[in-house]
């Protein structure tokens, strides 16, 4: 076996194995910690068909920023097992129902004409920079999608931010400008004093 | 001589040698960090130590020289005490992820003309995303430790860090406009043009001239990132003690320290790289080398001893603050004008 095939079925196994770990474990903080890991094997794949920009983006965003967010929820909430375990049966038929839709698509799609066996392209050069090609490629031909997402992403944020922003009254506010301008002859005041004698 | 000895080497390991050889570079390379580690802790204590008008430690070996050693072997022979409430597995991890990213960034810096472990097309990617797996070191210990102080620490470490990323991420893509590249190498070859260059005065093209405010921005943005004082409020010794690492000891302590500091030494190398031209010299009669990026990387360390010494920690909101409301705008308003300044015929980087 070739070493790329080792490597290739080694982070396969760890990232379906990091899978299975999200949906099985009872502890929502380790389910998260195994979402990284499969994040993280999934990346090691990527770098593996030589698209290191987009390997280096997932382990930069998802695991970098998304997954800390993520975390940073999951540790506060205080998750009671048995509560979960309540309605199983009642909810089952329709996760089935789910799940067998689910499983159809994705026996449609994994069977269709874009998975078939496609030739391994050749090498690229040590020195091709797939950055600069997919910046070319976003800029250029798929310049007018790329700004409507981008200008999705913006709205959703302001959003976000306003639904959740709460105007208080009650609260007092520093204003750092006016601390900065406090001198220090307005808190302090030095005053000579004869010593005392006894 | 020296191509013989690495061709009877070669010739001894066989197929095994690029292991060897990579593995050689990477020893060579940790000894000298794990040194620099340790004596940076001695160099701190004395130099606040002057600065505040002690003498610092001085009992152990000549001139206290041997004192990061005598510290060193005693973390490795005190115990790891486990809380009993905590959870084993991940209390283990916290601190080996600390450490990790911290020694894997040093992979993708470049020493010099063609000295690298990897030269990387896309090495400034690289250590972003190295750089941005820090924290987890710190939640999982901090989650891991079940108590309140070091899972507030976790939590206000985690958001710091979070936030400073924003504004070091973009103070870097004006760095990366102007060398067009997002190889190490090439950053530090498109600081050497220009007209300053050619005058033998290499000091003034590099990049912290036109882009003064983001190399404040960068610089400060990395104190706040390893979590050094005055944004040190992840260990606020007055209020949480020392964060997540409370129910660490021994060793596993030892790993969160050597991290911290390893942190430190890399801001330092990375801010040299990216705005102070690296390895080159700042005049052109001088040759380039290795020695100017050890001694612009001491001069950020000496910064970073000298803040400590200085100011009084921030308060939480305040750090928020700055990072949010003063250094993203600075940065995302110096990106317009370095784009404008670029497409301009007034562009000095053409």
């Amino acid at each position: 076996m070739e070493f790329q095939t080792v490597v290739f079925y080694l982070f396969g196994a760890i990232a379906v194995a990091a899978a299975l770990g999200v949906i099985v474990v009872r502890n929502p903080v380790h389910a998260a910690l195994f979402l990284v890991l499969a994040f993280f094997s999934s990346a090691a794949i990527w770098l593996l068909l030589e698209a290191e920009f987009l390997a280096i983006a997932l382990v930069l965003v998802y695991v970098g920023a998304v997954m800390v967010l993520f975390l940073f929820v999951v540790m506060m909430l205080d998750i009671n097992v048995d509560r979960l375990r309540e309605g199983f049966w009642s909810n089952l038929p329709l996760g089935l129902l789910v799940a067998a839709v689910l499983v159809v698509e994705m026996v449609l799609v994994l069977t269709g004409d874009f998975f078939r066996k496609w030739p391994a392209p050749a090498p690229l050069p040590a020195d091709a920079s797939n950055t600069a090609d997919i910046g070319r490629v976003l800029y250029t031909v798929y310049a007018y999608p790329f700004e409507i997402a981008a200008l999705v992403l913006l709205v959703a944020m302001v959003a976000a931010v306003s639904l959740t922003l709460r105007k208080r009254k009650d609260v007092r506010h520093l204003d750092p400008a006016e601390q900065v301008k406090v001198k220090a002859s307005e808190r302090l005041r030095v005053i000579s004093m004869p010593a005392e004698k006894e | 001589m020296m191509e013989s000895t690495w061709q009877t080497l070669a010739a001894w390991f066989g197929p095994a040698w690029p292991a060897v050889w990579v593995l050689l570079k990477i020893v060579v390379l940790l000894i000298p960090l794990m040194l620099a580690v340790a004596y940076l802790t001695f160099a701190e204590r004395k130099i606040i130590g002057y600065m505040q008008v002690r003498i610092g430690p001085n009992r152990v070996g000549p001139k206290g020289w041997l004192q990061p050693i005598a510290d060193a072997l005693k973390l490795l022979f005190k115990e790891v005490i486990f809380p009993s409430q905590a959870n084993k597995g991940l209390y283990v991890i916290g601190p080996i992820m600390a450490l990790t990213p911290a020694l894997l960034a040093w992979v993708a810096i470049p020493y010099g003309e063609g000295m690298w472990i990897a030269n990387m097309n896309a090495g400034v990617l690289f250590l972003l995303a190295v750089t941005s797996l820090e924290v987890y070191g710190i939640i999982i210990a901090g989650w891991a430790s079940n108590s309140k102080y070091p899972f507030l620490g976790a939590m206000r470490a985690s958001a710091q860090m979070v936030s400073y990323e924003v504004a070091m991420g973009f103070a870097l893509i004006c760095v990366l406009l102007i060398a067009g590249s997002l190889n190490f190498q090439d950053i530090v070859h498109s600081q050497a043009q220009g007209r300053f260059a050619q005058m033998g005065l290499g000091f003034l093209s590099w990049n912290w001239l036109p882009l003064l405010p983001l190399a404040v921005v960068y610089f400060i943005s990395g104190v706040a990132e390893t979590n050094r004082a005055p944004f040190d409020v992840v260990e606020g010794e007055s209020e949480i003690v020392a964060g997540h690492m409370v129910e660490y000891s021994g060793m596993a302590f030892a790993l969160f320290f050597l991290a911290e500091y390893a942190n430190m030494i890399l801001v330092s190398f990375l801010t040299s790289i990216f705005f102070f031209g690296g390895w080159l010299s700042p005049v052109g009669f001088l040759p380039d080398g290795l020695h100017w990026l050890v001694i612009k990387a001491a001069v950020f360390l000496f910064l970073f001893l000298w803040f400590r010494a200085t100011f009084p920690r921030f308060r939480y909101d305040q750090i928020m603050r700055l990072g949010w409301k003063v250094f993203v705008p600075i940065t995302l308003i110096w990106l317009f004008v370095v784009t404008v300044w670029m497409l301009s015929p007034l562009s000095i980087w053409r």
